[in-house]
């Protein structure tokens, strides 16, 4: 390669997905004001999406040959009611930065995802989910209103009573029915930063399936889940549930994170033996089968947070996630299957995520939680092998009518995806003409006949 | 424990340094004074900082070109806040360096945002605050004021003056109590630098105004923000000798 052209590609600036696959060029601009979208808008010739942190995995976040604005310059709060915990405050404002104001003062965020580098306007349009969902339900749950500015310059507000088709399709909208400029969200009281935390360990699904049951009280809930494990150990895991504390204890912030993963690791560091042998240790890492502890919340919730940049760890050809949510007729059976196919497979995956979500509805028009079971993987991008993999686990999540999470994916199929989403010509419909992303352009390629 | 209940004016309050520095400072408690020229993102600003916890937000709309209106902006500032224990000088432009290379009068114009019009200003602020022996004048230099290179010479001569400019001050006026800090950035993600080659490695701007408020407290003379790399690399870039420097693409 002529250095030139060397020094341009490293120099250039980038935006890449959490999954670093796939990776596309775009135009990119930042917008630090609520006026800057308005401005530039008509300034603009190709497609434009708003984007955040970028912690979509799939191509959610990216829009080839287009134009990416990134928001998180516009993070300022607008309005705190120390009393209700509503919070106003810009799209671009991370969950990271509203933990800070929001703990001192006593509150905590309603919905978080497993981690806290994400925009509160990325959380909106992916309509996300945490641990809660069986008692809270999505984050879109707890945004009462929010302002979309539209590329033709309309600035509108959007709540369940106010333009409530377009609140409904901006929530788990994809970033396509405009930008938003500032939303509401309700926060909801703590007296500690501890979380009571319970692992319990277990084998088998119907053991998982058992501890849904007994502890559907609890705030929550989650499972890691050892995928590279066959025989005996199939479908072994630790049950993890916990609740804030409801001991008064000092409201501190948090500190900075320290590490960074500095480098990315070569393609043969991540391969069956090693993914193996980390979850057997993380397995056994708790030394009994029932532990209960105080634990603070951030590793509680955030525990990859505290390493920058750890998506490097699975090299220069990145990752794919892939989630599913199956609804209860078939949840049982589709998850020993998909995770049976899964091990056979030999393709490591670290941090498989089991979960019962809950029936609180979103609001959302294409949310995708459902009651039933969540199983969510990650692959490492191994030439060949991986892509088939997760499309033969499309094609199972498809046969036992679940649907798979437009933030982790990168590799269902338009027909896959519309019959997912059949309401998914509504959102088309209200898009803004302007606004697009490669997920969006991918998915809706080719017409359902 | 940081000191509360502040006087603080920062004169061009919309940079986003100035804006997450100020930040810090609300969460504090302290009492702001915004100068900037755009009404709607001083509202916007102003807000957030009361929720933050600033004790009280006023703010004025001003072009810090205009020197003639300096003194009038500054009394009004000082008696609003009841006094001045800190003030932050912000404002500048990058310019356009190839403009500026056969446009006089757009050099002119850097020259004139960046050294005129602060010197003016911490003419007037160096006086007020001499005479109630206290106070810190805070003002963003730059790494670029170093040493001339051809990316960026009308920039960094502009920049270069007022570093002087504040060693200067600093040497009379240590001596009546007043701190003057220079604040030395290199590339920061901000609106003024975005686009810019490199910006992906660029400084984070929230940390930037972590140590800049540090070096208020602590009373530091100079500060390079980021510490590593820069003050190690400006170190070596002001000792490169000139007949070798004069070759280089800087």
């Amino acid at each position: 390669m002529p250095p030139a052209q060397k020094e341009k590609s490293k120099s250039a600036p980038r935006f890449e997905s959490w999954g670093r696959y796939p990776q596309y060029p775009a135009h990119l601009h930042g917008l630090h004001w609520q006026s800057d979208f308005p401005q530039l808008a008509p300034k603009l010739t190709a497609p434009a999406l708003a984007v955040g942190m970028g912690r979509t995995y799939g191509d959610g976040c990216l829009l080839a040959g287009g134009n990416l604005l990134v928001t998180t310059g516009m993070d300022r709060i607008i309005a705190f009611d120390a009393a209700t915990g509503l919070l106003t405050a810009e799209s671009g404002i991370t969950l990271a930065q509203i933990l800070d104001f929001a703990v001192p003062r006593g509150f905590f965020l309603p919905v978080t995802p497993g981690t806290k580098y994400v925009t509160l306007g990325g959380a909106i349009a992916n309509d996300i989910h945490g641990k809660n969902h069986h008692v809270a339900g999505t984050f879109g749950c707890h945004v009462p209103s929010f302002e979309l500015m539209r590329s033709d310059g309309a600035r509108i507000l959007c709540s369940p009573t106010q333009n409530p088709q377009l609140y409904a399709a901006t929530i788990g909208g994809l970033g396509l029915t405009g930008v938003i400029s500032w939303a509401q969200l309700q926060l909801r009281p703590i007296v500690s930063r501890m979380i009571d935390y319970e692992g319990i360990q277990f084998h088998g699904i119907d053991e998982f399936l058992a501890l849904t049951q007994q502890y559907k009280s609890s705030e929550y809930t989650v499972s890691w889940v050892d995928v590279t494990s066959t025989g005996r150990n199939f479908i072994r895991g630790v049950f993890m549930a916990g609740d804030h504390s409801a001991t008064p204890a000092p409201l501190k912030p948090s500190p900075e994170p320290k590490l960074l993963f500095p480098f990315e690791a070569p393609g043969f560091a991540l391969n069956h033996y090693t993914v193996a042998a980390f979850n057997a240790l993380y397995f056994h890492k708790q030394f009994v089968k029932h532990q209960e502890k105080l634990q603070d919340y951030e590793p509680f919730f955030y525990p990859l947070d505290s390493i920058l940049h750890w998506n490097r760890m699975y090299g220069r050809a990145g990752l794919v996630q892939f989630q599913y949510a199956i609804p209860w007729e078939h949840a049982r059976e589709a998850t020993v299957e998909i995770l049976r196919e899964v091990a056979k497979s030999g393709l490591a995956s670290f941090l498989a995520v089991l979960k019962a979500f809950g029936d609180r509805p979103s609001p959302g028009l294409l949310s995708f939680p459902q009651p039933g079971i969540t199983l969510a993987l990650d692959f490492p991008i191994k030439e060949g092998k991986t892509l088939p993999l997760v499309h033969r686990l499309a094609e199972m999540t498809f046969n036992f009518g679940g649907r798979l999470y437009p933030a982790k994916d990168a590799a269902m199929t338009p027909q896959q995806f519309q019959i997912f989403y059949p309401q998914w010509q509504q959102l088309e419909a209200l898009r803004d003409p302007q606004l697009n992303s490669s997920l969006w352009q991918r998915v809706t390629a080719q017409r359902n006949p | 424990m940081p000191p509360t209940n502040q006087r603080i004016l920062i004169l061009g309050a919309t940079s986003a340094i100035a804006e997450s520095t100020a930040r810090l400072f609300a969460a504090r408690g302290a009492r702001l004074y915004l100068v900037a020229r755009n009404q709607e993102k001083l509202n916007a600003i102003a807000a957030d900082l009361r929720v933050r916890g600033a004790a009280s937000v006023e703010s004025a709309l001003a072009d810090l070109d205009d020197t003639s209106a300096h003194p009038t902006l500054l009394q009004h500032a000082t008696q609003s806040l009841g006094g001045l224990d800190i003030a932050i000088l912000a404002h500048g432009i990058l310019g356009d360096q190839p403009r500026a290379e056969s446009d006089f009068e757009h050099a002119a114009h850097i020259l004139h945002t960046n050294l005129t019009s602060p010197v003016s200003l911490l003419t007037w602020l160096a006086n007020f605050c001499a005479q109630q022996h206290h106070g810190t004048l805070a003002v963003f230099s730059s790494v670029a004021g170093d040493r001339g290179r051809k990316s960026n010479y009308v920039y960094g001569a502009s920049k270069a003056g007022l570093t002087a400019f504040l060693g200067g001050l600093r040497n009379r006026i240590d001596r009546e109590g007043v701190h003057v800090l220079t604040i030395k950035p290199g590339p920061v993600k901000t609106p003024m630098t975005q686009g810019m080659k490199g910006y992906d490695k660029f400084a984070d701007v929230h940390k930037v105004a972590a140590a800049i408020v540090k070096a208020i407290d602590a009373r530091t003379d100079v500060l390079y923000v980021p510490f590593i790399p820069w003050l190690p690399v400006m170190f070596i870039v002001r000792h490169i000798p000139e007949r070798i420097f004069k070759k280089l693409n800087l």
